[in-house]
C-alpha cells in the first residue's frame, strides 16, 4: 500500500516509558519498517522496535586486525628487505622492537574503523531526510520521543495505521511528507 | 545508559547534577552558552590576551625556523632542553582528558558525564601543543614527514627499533583517536544545537557538522557501540602513549633515565598534572558560565582526590628512583643523586619535591577540597611542579652524564621561554573559542543522568522477539 506522497506517520510521546510501551505494541502489531527517536541513547527503545545487533564491533575488529597486520608486515619487510641495517650483529627481524608500532596501528585502525563504520552503517552523512519535515520533530533532540511507521511497510494503510497510532495515546500524530 | 544516578544513591555526597533539571532545561542551559549568551568583555579580554601571546609565539617560531635551533639554549651535552620538557608536560596534561572520557566511562563513573567534553577538548589542544615541540626541534621542521614510512626516492625507511619512531606513531595515533572520540561525542549535541537555533546560518553550520543525525534509536545503538569501543581502545592507548614517551628516556643509558620505573611513574605523573589542568579550567568555567549546577562540587572534589592519589604514585616513583640510585651501586647513578641534591640545578629539584609532594598534602582536608580558590592554587602548583619534574629529568641528567670533561650547563634563552609561554597562549585561545562555539558540556549524556531518563517499563520483548 505504498503511498508516493507520504513517507510515513509519526507519533510523539512525552516520556521514555510511554514510548517504549508504544514501540512494543507497534512491533507486536506486525509493523517492521519502523523507527524510534529519542534525545539520548535508550537501549530498551531500540530493542522494542526489534533492533538488537549492529555490525560496528565486527567492522572494528576487522579494521584492527588489518591495521596491526599491515604495521607488522611493513616493519618486517623494511628491516629484512627494504632497508636492512646490521647493528652489532643483532637479528634483522627483531620482533620485540616492532610490538609498539604494531600496537599503536592496531588501535588507530580499529578506532577509525569503529567511527567510520558507525557512520557508514547509519547512512551518515545524509543531507536530507523526510522526518525533518515534521515540525514537532525538532524536539527529538530536546525532550520528546517519536515512533514512525513508514509507508514502505507491508501493513501500512493511511487510515488504519493512523487510527492504530492514535490508540497508543501519543501527544500528537503527524504525517511525514516525503 | 539510562540508569538511576547517584543523585539518589549517594545522598551524603554532593549530587552529580543539581535536582530540578529536565531534558529541556539542560538543552536550553548548555545551548544558550553557545547560541544566546552575548559576548562579554571578560571573554574578549581573555581572547585578546591569548591572541597577543599567540603573536609572540608566532614571531618566536618564525625566528626559530629562520635561524635554526641555535636560538634556543640547547647545546651539547644538553641537547634536549625546553622543547622536550614541554613536550612531555603537555602530552601528560592531555592524558587526564582521555582518562575522564574513556577509563571513567568504562568504570561507569557517571559523574564524568558533565566534565568529559571540555576535558576531551583540553586533551586535543594539549596534544596539539605537545606535537609542535618535537617538530620545532627537528632542525629542518619542513621535512617532518620523513618520520613516516613512505616510499621515497632516497630508498630510505625509518628505524623501527628507535623509541623516537615509536613516539611518532604513539603521539599521532593518540592525537587522531582523541580527535575522533571528541567529535563523535559532539555529533548528537551538534544536532541539538541545529534543532534549537532559529538562525539560518548557524542551522546550516551545525546541521552540516551533525551530518544529518536524526536521533534514531538504530543510530544511537550503533553510536553507543562505537563510543564504547573507542573508550576501550583509548584506555590502553593512553597508557601506552606516556609509556612510549618514557621509553624515549628509559631506552637510553643516560644516568637517571635508564630505569624500569619510568613507564608507570610517567603515566601517574601525566594523570596528576592532567587533573590539575582539569581543575584549573573547570573552576573558572563553571563559575563564569554559571553552570555550577552541572559541574558540581562533587566533580571538583573527585578530581582533587584523583590528584591526591596519583600524587602519591608519583611520590613512590621518586622514592624508588632514589632507592635504586643508592642500592644499584652504579657510580654514575650515585653521582646523579648527589647532583640532583647539591648540583647547580638543586633548587629545581627541591622546588619540585615541595610543589608535588609537600604542598598537595593539604588535599587530605575536605575543607581544602571544597574551597575552589585553594584548589585552583594547588592545581597551579602541581602544574608547575610537574613541569619542574620533567626539567630535572631532562636537563640535570644530560648536563652532567659520565665524563666530567663533557659536563656543561643549559641556560634557556628568551626564545625557549617565548615558545613555551606561546603554547600556553595557543592552548588558552583554543579553549576560549571552544567554550563559545561548541557545547562545553555533553547535552545528551547529561540527560541520561536525570530521573526522567529512568526506564521502568517491564521488558515484554520476549513475547514477540
Amino acid at each position: 500500500m505504498k503511498d508516493p506522497r507520504t513517507y510515513g506517520l509519526m507519533a510523539e510521546f512525552d516520556t521514555v516509558n510511554e514510548a517504549i510501551a508504544a514501540a512494543h505494541k507497534v512491533y507486536g502489531a506486525g509493523y517492521r519498517k519502523i523507527d524510534a527517536y529519542a534525545p539520548f541513547p535508550v537501549e530498551e527503545l531500540s530493542e522494542a522496535i526489534g533492533f538488537h545487533h549492529n555490525g560496528v564491533a565486527l567492522v572494528c575488529l576487522v579494521g584492527g586486525l588489518l591495521g596491526g597486520t599491515a604495521a607488522y608486515v611493513l616493519q618486517w619487510w623494511i628491516n629484512t628487505a627494504g632497508y636492512p641495517i646490521n647493528i652489532g650483529g643483532r637479528p634483522l627481524h627483531s620482533w620485540p622492537a616492532f610490538i609498539i608500532v604494531t600496537f599503536e596501528m592496531t588501535i588507530l585502525f580499529s578506532g577509525l574503523s569503529a567511527v567510520f563504520g558507525m557512520l557508514a552503517l547509519n547512512g551518515l552523512p545524509q543531507p536530507y531526510h523526510p522526518v525533518f519535515n515534521v515540525p514537532q520533530f525538532d524536539a527529538a533532540s530536546r525532550d520528546k520521543f517519536f515512533i514512525a511507521i513508514f509507508s514502505s511497510d507491508k501493513k501500512y494503510d493511511p487510515i488504519a495505521t493512523r487510527a492504530f497510532l492514535e490508540s497508543l495515546n501519543p501527544t500528537s500524530v503527524a504525517e511525514v511528507p516525503s | 545508559m539510562a540508569r538511576p544516578t547517584e543523585v539518589e544513591i549517594g545522598e551524603q555526597k554532593a549530587p552529580v547534577i543539581q535536582p530540578g533539571h529536565t531534558f529541556a532545561s539542560i538543552t536550553d542551559k548548555v545551548a544558550s552558552i553557545v547560541l544566546r549568551r552575548p559576548v562579554t568583555n571578560g571573554w574578549l579580554l581573555g581572547v585578546a590576551i591569548c591572541f597577543l601571546i599567540l603573536q609572540w609565539f608566532l614571531f618566536a617560531v618564525c625566528w626559530l625556523f629562520y635561524k635554526g635551533v641555535g636560538v634556543w639554549g640547547v647545546n651539547i651535552p644538553a641537547g634536549w632542553g625546553f622543547a622536550i620538557v614541554n613536550f612531555v608536560w603537555w602530552i601528560g596534561i592531555g592524558h587526564a582528558g582521555t582518562l575522564i572520557s574513556a577509563i571513567l566511562l568504562l568504570l561507569r563513573q557517571q559523574w564524568r558525564n558533565s566534565i568529559n567534553r571540555f576535558a576531551e577538548a583540553m586533551t586535543l589542544f594539549a596534544v596539539a601543543c605537545a606535537g609542535m615541540f618535537p617538530i620545532f626541534h627537528l632542525g629542518r621542521p619542513w621535512l617532518f614527514y620523513w618520520l613516516f614510512p613512505y616510499p621515497n626516492t632516497m630508498s630510505y625507511w625509518p628505524n623501527f627499533r628507535s623509541p623516537l619512531v615509536w613516539d611518532v606513531f604513539a603521539v599521532s595515533t593518540y592525537g587522531t583517536i582523541s580527535l575522533v572520540f571528541w567529535f563523535v561525542g559532539l555529533i548528537p549535541d551538534l544536532a541539538s544545537l541545529r534543532d534549537t537555533t532559529d538562525n539560518k546560518a548557524l542551522k546550516f553550520i551545525f546541521g552540516g557538522l551533525a551530518m544529518g543525525w536524526r536521533n534514531s534509536v538504530r543510530h544511537w545503538n550503533r553510536y553507543e557501540t562505537a563510543y564504547l569501543l573507542l573508550a576501550g581502545l583509548a584506555t590502553p592507548l593512553v597508557l601506552s602513549v606516556h609509556t612510549v614517551v618514557s621509553f624515549d628516556f628509559a631506552i637510553g643509558i643516560v644516568p637517571g633515565w635508564h630505569t624500569t620505573i619510568f613507564p608507570p611513574y610517567f603515566v601517574a605523573g601525566a594523570i596528576y598534572s592532567g587533573f590539575a589542568m582539569v581543575l584549573v579550567l573547570a573552576i573558572p568555567i563553571r563559575k563564569f558560565y554559571d553552570i555550577e549546577d552541572l559541574i558540581t562540587d562533587r566533580h571538583i572534589e573527585n578530581s582533587a582526590m584523583v590528584m591526591l592519589a596519583t600524587g602519591w604514585i608519583v611520590a613512590y616513583g621518586y622514592a624508588i628512583e632514589a632507592f635504586v640510585n643508592w642500592y644499584g651501586g652504579d657510580p654514575y647513578e650515585a653521582f646523579l643523586r648527589w647532583n640532583r641534591l647539591h648540583g647547580p640545578y638543586a633548587v629545581s629539584y627541591y622546588a619540585l619535591l615541595f610543589f608535588n609532594l609537600v604542598l598537595p598534602q593539604v588535599l587530605w582536608f575536605k575543607k581544602v577540597r571544597n574551597n575552589n580558590l585553594a584548589l585552583f592554587l594547588i592545581s597551579l602548583d602541581v602544574l608547575v611542579g610537574m613541569w619542574l619534574e620533567r626539567f630535572v629529568i631532562v636537563v640535570v641528567s644530560l648536563s652532567r652524564d659520565f665524563m666530567p670533561s663533557a659536563f656543561g650547563q643549559y641556560y634557556p634563552t628568551q626564545f625557549d621561554w617565548a615558545v613555551f609561554i606561546g603554547t600556553l597562549g595557543f592552548f588558552s585561545a583554543c579553549m576560549f573559542l571552544f567554550l563559545r562555539l561548541l557545547p562545553a558540556v555533553s547535552i545528551s549524556e547529561l540527560k541520561t543522568l536525570l530521573p526522567e531518563a529512568e526506564v521502568t517499563v517491564e521488558r515484554e520483548a520476549e513475547v514477540h522477539h
